[in-house]
């Protein structure tokens, strides 16, 4: 990281950038710009509109308002393709690949060598491998991808960007699926890239990393352009601080203190992605469970309500062992999950709000023929209990905004009135006011009674809501903070697996 | 994020669903005045009734078809599986002949062995969906050649018929009628409302639909997705059963030809009434207006000159894309 010494030319830039969907603006109006042979970090919490700014820029959408201009030239991006041509290559969180196609398809896609008529596989096969061997990655180009582990795909995503002659590389959270030894590699390559001019921006929730490669540092708070600083000298606590830029205490409620009863207790379980993992359960206690993604914290919650076998291990629900093989039985014994992929596995998007609403509990509704007037009257009081706010119970669930449609999971889980309840990501994409009132209800849940699970990739919300906190990492339980540990600092280094609570 | 921008179509889904209920009847009107129009025995109680009969065997095998398109499948296998069920039943009650003397005895044998075939042949689709996790068009495609084979080959290529005697005894089951009122066409009614009560009100009706909504919803929201699945090819399974029960009294015979493109016409019936084919909502009224739609065009061309009653298939063809059409299309405008 040598200093420049002159500022090199901005290759791509963006001014007073907006972005409205529907009446709602999620980008006021942000600047950003990116230089030659630079690697510019966009640091901002979930929903603070990193990815909107990405995707403006990389021609995936259009801004409602604002300029965007390459090599000082005002540009407009119609399709991804337009960027692409002009050198602007997008690298998604989920990988843009044809999965049923070789890793030589892959990398050629669109722009396949030709000999005549016909294709020159052999000279693609030769540029492929040389690549990818620059990568230090040792997939076999003839390989299908769909076989190649996560990290190989990421690199086959990066082969391809740089087959591109990209001049920007947009980097989403490019090391979320790499081990240490492949960031390395990364990092060698993107120093490789930026000495030939290549402008980078990187896209991380590991600060450490951020501190580690990156020249300069912008920030974005809730679509609000906050600052553009040198990376000299800047700590992972500084970044944090200013991603975060509010008190956090007048955010959160207070929280009740946990009874001694314990509720649910898991030992040493194993499944699909999890391994031996134990943790505890109180009444009346809100225990966050914190890890990076991929860490195993979905798999063990979609284990235990009984969606994915429990290869190994027990649990104990108020001191009975129990296994569950499917959600229906998990729900008879009062454990419910709520999604993190709403509009995946929470919400029938094109059905009506009433028939979502009871569609988890629907048995009490059926005698056997289905009580509509008390599905109704069970439809009123359950939403206006978390303050939906719906123009009519016939609307569909797609239509609701994010905040309302977690509201609506969250009274169709309560309906079967669970007494453990588990949330992933209980405010992903949802706006602050609805955050707060998520927030509210998590407390009043656990000061009922019940024992309540969080999982969540924002820290600040753990550390906000949790009596304790569950860390993991690579499928294991790494620790359990209470008190003073539970901060950023210890829980990111349980979290990336420097430390843990049991041996390995 | 983007879902605010969705708001706007919200009326339009409701109008759509209007449409959907309304639509299939407004056409069953109008194709019944231009009947009325083009012959003035059209709207006789004989025909209506003699419509209504016809109608029975694809509507009642489009009631259980509603239900596995409504979960998100489909059933190709229903021609042949009720030829296959009629060929077993026959044979069944054929051989029985030399048994027994009790004639009823052997028809209500030969009944229930057919409801036992049809349901146990939806259960074999709905099983190697699930369990070998298999989409139902490749299933489906496969057990219904399996079956038509198999048809074939207990015919020796030829016919199966039913003994005279056997038949005489069955005849009333699609010929006789109560107060008036042909036994198919009752059949047919009563399948409907049983049909209508399941799928309309009950939780088993919801899951089906929320399967075919969205499998994996339907999976976090405590449903055993797999049983429903199962038990929405047992219905069709039972259905085809219904129907083949009729249906085998009225030639007494099976053969390699018995109910070919069943299949594609109760798929049609169940478009015309408003059924979405990629699953997730059903509408048995909408269905059994279909499946009379069907029945009205051939029953039109049949009384008039006007169009060569050659070309109903491509009229039938032509309401079924105009109905979609319109189904569609409304919704996108609005």
């Amino acid at each position: 990281m040598a200093p420049q010494t002159t500022h090199p030319a901005v290759l791509l830039s963006g001014t007073g950038l907006r972005k409205s969907y529907g009446p709602v603006e999620v980008l006021h109006g942000v600047d950003f710009e990116i230089r030659a042979g630079e690697v510019h970090a966009l640091l901002g919490e979930n929903g603070a509109g990193k990815s909107t700014l990405v995707k403006i820029l990389s021609g995936l959408v259009q801004p409602s308002e604002g300029t965007i201009a390459l090599d000082d030239k005002a540009v407009a991006f119609a399709t991804v393709a337009d960027a692409e041509n002009a050198g602007i290559v997008l690298i998604h969180q989920e990988f843009n690949l044809a999965e049923l196609r070789t890793v030589e398809e892959n990398i050629f896609l669109g722009r396949e060598r030709r000999k005549g008529l016909f294709l020159n596989k052999a000279a693609m096969r030769i540029e492929a491998r040389a690549l990818l061997d620059q990568l230090n990655c040792a997939a076999p180009v003839t390989a299908q991808v769909a076989s190649l582990p996560v990290a190989d795909k990421q690199m086959v995503e990066i082969a391809k960007a740089m087959s591109r002659k990209a001049r920007v590389l947009f980097l989403d959270e490019p090391t979320a699926v790499l081990t240490k030894a492949e960031t390395a590699s990364l990092f060698a390559l993107v120093a490789r890239l930026k000495a030939e001019g290549v402008g980078i921006v990187f896209i991380s929730h590991k600060l450490d990393e951020v501190e580690a490669i990156a020249d300069r540092i912008t920030v974005l708070r809730d679509g609000n352009h906050v600052t553009t600083v040198s990376a000299d000298g800047i700590s992972p606590d500084d970044m944090a601080r200013m991603m975060v830029g509010r008190e956090l205490s007048d955010f959160y409620p207070e929280m009740s203190a946990p009874s001694a009863e314990t509720l649910l207790e898991v030992e040493e379980v194993s499944a699909p992605s999890v391994r031996r993992a134990s943790f505890d359960l109180r009444r009346g206690e809100v225990l966050g469970f914190a890890g990076l993604q991929g860490a195993g914290r979905t798999a063990l919650m979609e284990a235990i309500i009984g969606l994915h076998p429990i290869e190994n291990g027990t649990l104990r629900l108020n001191g009975e062992a129990c296994t569950f093989d499917s959600v229906a039985e998990s729900k008879t014994n009062r454990i419910a999950y709520l999604t993190k992929d709403r509009k995946g596995k929470g919400l029938l998007l094109a059905n009506d709000l009433v028939w979502n609403f009871s569609l988890f509990a629907l048995d009490k509704f059926a005698t056997p023929f289905l009580d509509r007037k008390a599905e109704r009257a069970a439809y009123d009081a359950g939403t206006q209990a978390v303050d939906l706010r719906a123009a009519s119970p016939k609307m569909a669930a797609g239509s609701l905004s994010g905040g309302n449609q977690q509201k609506l999971l969250l009274a169709k889980i309560l309906e079967a009135n669970p007494q453990i309840i588990i949330i992933d990501e209980p405010t992903r994409g949802i706006d602050v006011g609805a955050k707060a009132q998520i927030y509210g209800f998590i407390a009043d849940l656990a000061a009922e009674g019940r024992g309540v699970i969080v999982l969540s990739s924002e820290l600040p919300e753990i550390i906000g809501l949790s009596h304790r906190v569950v860390v993991m990492h690579n499928g294991m339980v790494t620790g359990c903070l209470t008190g003073d540990d539970i901060n950023e600092e210890t829980i990111m280094r349980y979290a990336s697996g420097l430390v843990s609570e049991r041996a390995a | 994020m983007t879902d605010t921008t969705a708001q706007q179509t919200k009326p339009g889904l409701l109008a759509g669903l209007d449409w959907k209920l309304l639509g299939p009847l407004a056409a069953l009107v109008v194709l019944l005045i231009i009947g009325s129009l083009l012959n003035e025995n059209f709207l006789s109680s004989g025909n209506l009734l003699n419509i209504l009969t016809r109608s029975a065997f694809i509507g009642i095998i489009a009631i259980g078809a509603t239900f596995v398109i409504s979960s998100g499948g489909i059933d190709l296998s229903v021609g042949s599986m009720a030829a296959f069920t009629a060929g077993v039943m026959i044979m069944l009650m054929n051989w029985m002949l030399g048994m027994t003397d009790m004639i009823w005895l052997i028809v209500v044998v030969g009944i229930m062995a057919g409801a036992l075939i049809g349901s146990a042949a939806g259960w074999l689709n709905g099983i190697l969906i699930t369990r070998g996790g298999i989409e139902a068009f490749i299933v489906t495609l496969g057990t219904m050649g399996i079956y038509r084979s198999l048809v074939t080959y207990l015919a020796d290529g030829g016919t199966l018929s039913l003994d005279r005697e056997v038949r005489a005894l069955y005849r009333p089951v699609y010929y006789g009628d109560i107060f008036g009122l042909p036994i198919p066409v009752l059949l047919f009614a009563l399948a409907a409302i049983l049909g209508w009560l399941v799928l309309n009100n009950t939780a088993f009706g919801r899951h089906v639909q929320s399967v075919g909504a969205n499998e994996d919803v339907a999976r976090y929201s405590a449903i055993n997705t797999d049983r429903i699945k199962v038990y929405a090819f047992m219905i069709q399974g039972a259905c085809v059963a219904l129907a083949t029960i009729v249906y085998v009294p009225r030639l007494g015979s099976a053969s390699a030809t018995t109910g070919v493109l069943w299949e594609l016409e109760a798929i049609a019936a169940v478009i015309i009434g408003g059924t979405l084919l990629k699953g997730g909502y059903g509408r048995i009224g909408g269905t059994i207006a279909g499946a009379l739609i069907l029945t009205l065009i051939g029953n039109i061309l049949n009384l008039t000159d006007l169009i060569s009653n050659y070309l109903n298939g491509a009229v039938q063809g032509v309401i079924i894309i105009a109905a979609v059409f319109l189904q569609r299309g409304l919704r996108r405008k609005s």
